[in-house]
């Protein structure tokens, strides 16, 4: 049972995918520009990854091994059709925002990932719970990146005006940066840095090293 | 029989297709009709707003019904033509190529019918909301213009879709500067179309003031992209001849 707990959990920090494996950052620019759309698309890609790791996993025992990327592939490809028909449906203003970033979830690597690395080898269970905490854990850095998006870029939260700006009548100036898509990849390379000096197992081991070259020895 | 046999691998690939394909297009069919319904309703909204008459409250259906006529025009003649259905209305089977000197909206093709809305109020006409689209920075920014029954007098503008900046270009969407927009004026004394979006903020005191809109700081090519559709939507080529008509005191009821 604990490795189950371990399965769900480990993702959220200590294996996080955009922080520790460095994967779905693509769409962690695009979509974090307010809260909103980030909760939504957290919300898709749980359910995609979740799903997609289920399915992989009932089928696993008979899988062609040639054939078998092209198989995850057009389950997860079916799974983000029908999400984004989904939220066409249902949350259409919302969808008009994630625009085409739905459909990409098909092309996000850590459902993809997950479903080759995870789903193809384990049982249902724990692949369900394995998607459920890659997709969180992805989610966790959407969310505290949109929240210092749409904070200082914008004044507001979910749309409610948390810093009054001065287009309103307010004091703070928006910092435009925050609205472009460097701004993701400074909070991003931020939070990177704070997770791994909070853990400093994640820190990877230098590919190389400068050779530090006495003057004596060059002579 | 193993896995990687070749009866399996084909038996597993044709399954898992036919299964996908009954789920995709299940999903797809089923949630037509809201999609349709959802896309609809937005554009809807978006045409009273364009027309001020969206509130937090409004009933949208009900108000568009009461208020709001679709009528098709014919941009050649500047004509209403009242035998064509705007519903049934598509535009690309009756649209041509524009030449490059024509097209400063960046639009490339224009359709020779489409949709306006007349807004009434009692009995009378007295706004019409019309159709527009050009390029911005990023991509084509369509919206709807509303003018006053003189033809002239800028009721209000919106977006409902286009791909600019978020909060630099992307600021066409916010209500303070489309309000203004309220009260413009389009033509001076001859034809040109005068509106237009100019850089920095409009002197009040100024005489050029009646026919200029505050223009988005950090977004000089957006500004630029909507005065261009304006000249070009309002200008000769397209909505012109209709609402030289309206100018020239012609009634629309």
């Amino acid at each position: 049972m604990s490795k189950n707990r371990d399965v769900f959990l480990e993702p959220i920090v200590d294996n996080n995918p955009i922080t520790l494996q460095v994967l779905g950052v693509c769409s962690a620019l695009a979509v974090t520009t307010k809260l909103g759309p980030a909760l939504i698309m957290s919300l898709a890609l749980t359910a995609v990854v979740a799903a997609s790791n289920v399915s992989v996993s009932l089928i696993r025992n008979h899988m062609p091994g040639p054939i078998r990327i092209i198989i995850q592939m057009t389950i997860i490809a079916s799974l983000v059709i029908v999400v984004d028909q989904l939220l066409k449906a249902y949350a259409y203003d919302i969808s008009k925002q994630l625009s085409v970033f739905v459909g990409l979830i098909i092309t996000n690597c850590i459902v993809l990932g997950r479903a080759e690395a995870f789903a193809s080898n384990n049982p249902v269970w724990p692949s369900f719970l394995d998607g459920l905490g890659h997709g969180l854990g992805y989610s966790v850095v959407l969310i505290v990146v949109a929240v210092m998006r749409e904070l200082f870029g914008s004044g507001t939260l979910l749309g409610y005006p948390i810093l009054p700006t001065v287009t309103d009548g307010g004091w703070y100036v928006p910092n435009g940066l925050m609205l472009l898509a460097p701004s993701a990849f400074f909070i991003i390379g931020l939070l990177i840095w704070a997770v791994r000096a909070w853990k400093p197992a994640q820190v990877e081991k230098d590919q190389y090293r400068i050779h530090v070259v006495h003057r004596t020895e060059a002579v | 029989m193993s896995n990687d046999s070749i009866a399996k691998t084909l038996l597993v690939a044709i399954g898992l297709s036919l299964v996908c394909s009954v789920i995709v297009s299940v999903s797809a069919v089923g949630l037509k009709p809201r999609q349709e319904a959802n896309a609809e309703a937005a554009r809807r909204a978006e045409i009273l707003r364009s027309a001020g008459l969206l509130e937090a409250d409004t009933d949208v259906d009900a108000v568009f019904r009461d208020r709001v006529e679709a009528r098709v025009l014919d941009l050649d003649s500047g004509q209403i033509v009242a035998d064509m259905d705007p519903d049934a209305l598509d535009g690309a089977a009756t649209s041509t190529m524009l030449l490059p000197e024509e097209d400063i909206a960046g639009i490339v093709r224009r359709p020779r019918y489409v949709s306006v809305y007349l807004v009434r109020d009692g009995d009378d006409v007295d706004k019409v909301v019309l159709p527009v689209h050009g390029y911005g920075l990023w991509s084509t920014m369509y919206g709807f213009l509303a003018l006053g029954a003189d033809g002239n007098t800028v009721e209000g503008l919106s977006f409902y879709q286009h791909g600019e900046t978020p909060g630099l270009g992307g600021e066409i969407e916010n209500p303070r500067w489309l309000a203004g927009w309220q009260g413009k004026k389009v033509y001076g004394d001859g034809e040109d179309v005068r509106l237009g979006v100019i850089k920095g903020q409009v002197d009040p005191e100024s005489p050029q003031s009646e026919w200029q809109v505050d223009g988005l700081s950090g977004a000089t090519l957006t500004s630029n992209g909507v005065t261009n559709m304006i000249h070009y939507w309002l200008g000769d080529g397209a909505f012109g001849p209709f609402l030289a008509r309206l100018r020239n005191g012609e009634s629309l009821s």
